[in-house]
């Protein structure tokens, strides 16, 4: 696996436009905007979407496995209604309530690729069911949203600390910084990683080669699942509250992150490292919408749209050429 | 008897019956019915009433779910038709004789029209990303659903359109014979499906495109032609169900308009025993999916729990739905049936 070669290997392709539209956006964005080129506002794309990314990671594993999560936003919805509900009400401390909701999300995760795994059922479907149940599971615990008042998660949530002079992170940020790094570790270093690139390309050429493709297959819904209750946990550090109606959309928000990061949704071709400019070309659309004032939020969803669209058609004529 | 216990309609129509009985049974006046200025009333008027929209959208959905494809962007275009709607009806005060009346903007004659057009179109783009492009049919509706929400909210300037015109009402709330208008385009439109279906080849045709699209050109279908069409009709026949819902609250809300409206759809479509990897299909399974999501959800008020509690019983209804059509859990539950007696005899 050696690429000592001068020309630019193909299968990097997707990747290098990914990584050529983010520069784009966000050199447009210095260029019209004062201020918007600084160091700060590049690191507010993760402090502000540093719950994406990790729901980002998760999902570029599905979706390289061949399979789909619709189930992540309401995860993280049930995540901040749990936390809050156990620290305003039943005043735990954070440290227990963060393994809680981590052992939370990962049980649905793998009961949900359990069950696609062992009945063969459809990923959506099964996934579409597991995001019914948690919204669901949010009302059962409160209708109306639980603000956080706990000191200590108001220190977490408020921390920031200084990578140099005008260049600060928060505690989610650098968690989702951490997440994409034991992403990419996963996905190119060790058995399972290689395993599911496998499954992704043909899940019978697996099961013939002697791969843990059961297994795999359930690791890789709770490996989404564990990322979805991180991402939770960053979540309620975000908004100090918990709430039924957190992140309704996301999990369409992570999959658009996953396609313009250069992942096929047939699986097994992308690259986890991809997802994070995904995630960063959808935050600096966002924050030029902000920055130009004059534009309504409606135009994040017709640009993500837009964006969706020509990735795919790229995509279309990537596989088409191969 | 045998016969009745095979045939394919024959589980959701229970599960109807078992949940109108519930329903009975905790309100006791379930099934009466009222004449009252010409109109029916009673809970299974109103029952019907509710689950047309989503009747008409589950039979859009059954379509795209036989050639193998899903539409998760009915939401998106509901709320599209809504907007357009509205926009064009809109309703001004105009004073003619001394008297105040209500005036559209445009005739509503073409506000329909444009407003089913638009609808239309949208189901025609998603068709031909799928067709044309070759995408995967969730990601190409995926699009949609991201930005339908979008252009709808834009059209409405992010406001709650009102209408003020009275025709207009007619659509979700007026009543014919007794009926609710609702309840007989609902009709309307299987009919007409249910004619196409088995009196001409196109059920069949698409049937075949669900079973094998590319044995299915190989035979000389027009696959591609009959997708793109499946795909415009389901976006038409979300935009009727955007008229009806946009009548029936008298306003367009760009953001709520049809939310979560794909998954109850996909939901009624699965519920009436069409399997989700294409093929064989049923129409009337589909209505009586609508039936059986409105009844529920009458029954968990009936039964007195917060109407939230409903996401969890659609939950647990879907994981129970899906594990009876998967062949695996079927063997594995004969396998722990069957164990432990053949190991007592032994």
């Amino acid at each position: 696996m050696k690429t000592n070669k001068l020309r630019l290997d193909s299968r990097f392709l997707p990747l290098v436009g990914t990584i050529a539209v983010f520069l784009l956006t966000f050199g447009y964005g210095s260029f019209a905007y004062r201020g918007f080129f600084s160091a700060q506002v590049f690191l507010n794309l993760l402090i502000d979407n540093g719950f994406l990314l990790i729901l980002g990671v998760g999902m570029s594993f599905v979706i390289l496995s061949g399979g789909i999560d619709l189930s992540v936003g309401s995860v993280i919805a049930l995540t901040t209604m749990i936390s809050a509900a156990l620290i305003e009400h039943r005043h735990w401390s954070v440290w227990q309530t963060i393994p809680l909701v981590l052992l939370v999300g990962t049980v649905f995760g793998a009961f949900m690729g359990w069950l696609i795994q062992r009945f063969r059922l459809q990923p959506f479907i099964v996934t579409l069911a597991g995001m019914f149940l948690a919204r669901g599971l949010c009302y059962l615990i409160s209708i109306d949203s639980i603000a956080i008042t706990d000191p200590a998660y108001v220190v977490i949530s408020e921390a920031r600390y200084a990578l140099w002079e005008g260049a600060q992170v928060s505690v989610g940020a650098m968690l989702a910084v951490a997440m994409l790094v034991i992403g990419i570790w996963l996905a190119h270093a060790t058995e399972f990683g290689r395993t599911v690139y496998a499954i992704g390309g043909s899940e019978a050429s697996a099961l013939l080669m002697g791969l843990p493709v059961k297994r795999t297959m359930v690791l890789v819904y709770t490996l989404s699942g564990f990322c979805s209750a991180l991402a939770g946990v960053v979540f309620t550090f975000y908004m100090l509250s918990g709430y039924g109606l957190h992140a309704v959309g996301s999990e369409l928000d992570a999959i658009a992150a996953v396609v313009i990061g250069g992942t096929l949704l047939s699986g097994g071709v992308g690259y986890v490292f991809g997802t994070l400019f995904g995630v960063l070309i959808l935050g600096s659309v966002q924050t030029l919408i902000a920055f130009d004032g004059s534009l309504s939020s409606w135009w994040t969803r017709i640009v993500i749209g837009a964006l969706l669209f020509v990735f795919c058609l790229l995509q279309r004529a990537f596989e088409n050429k191969r | 008897m045998q016969s009745l216990f095979k045939h394919r309609l024959f589980w959701p129509f229970l599960t109807l019956v078992l949940l109108l009985a519930v329903d009975a049974t905790f309100n006791p006046g379930f099934w009466s019915l009222q004449w009252r200025d010409g109109h029916l009333y009673g809970s299974i008027i109103d029952i019907l009433n509710r689950a047309a929209p989503l009747a008409l959208v589950a039979l859009g959905m059954t379509l795209v779910i036989a050639t193998r494809g899903i539409d998760i962007s009915v939401g998106a275009t509901i709320a599209i038709a809504a907007a357009v709607a509205a926009l064009m009806i809109g309703g001004d005060l105009v004073i003619k004789d001394g008297v105040a009346q209500r005036v559209a903007h445009n005739p509503m004659w073409l506000a329909i029209l444009v407003s089913l057009g638009a609808a239309t179109l949208c189901g025609l783009w998603n068709g031909l990303l799928v067709a044309r492009v070759g995408m995967q049919p969730i990601i190409a509706t995926l699009i949609l659903m991201v930005a339908g929400r979008g252009i709808a909210q834009l059209m409405t300037d992010g406001q709650i359109i009102t209408v003020y015109y009275e025709p207009f009402f007619f659509i979700g709330n007026g009543f014919l014979l007794g009926l609710p208008f609702a309840v007989y385009i609902a009709v309307a439109v299987w009919l007409v499906l249910h004619l196409l279906m088995t009196r001409t080849a196109l059920g069949l045709f698409i049937q075949s495109i669900g079973i094998n699209p590319a044995a299915s050109r190989m035979a000389g279908l027009p696959e591609r032609l009959i997708t793109v069409c499946v795909y415009a009709f389901c976006g038409l026949a979300a935009g009727v169900a955007g008229l009806v819902i946009s009548s029936n609250v008298k306003s367009a809300d760009a953001n709520n308009a049809g939310l979560l409206m794909e998954l109850d759809a996909i939901l009624a479509v699965t519920l009436g025993g069409t399997l989700l990897t294409g093929g064989r299909f049923s129409l009337a399974g589909s209505v009586l999916g609508a039936l059986i999501i409105q009844t529920l959800t009458s029954t968990i008020y009936s039964i007195g729990v917060p109407p939230e509690i409903n996401m969890v019983v659609k939950a647990a209804v879907v994981f129970v739905v899906m594990l009876l059509q998967s062949a695996e859990f079927r063997a594995a539950v004969r396998g722990w049936i069957v164990r432990p007696s053949a190991g007592g005899a032994r």
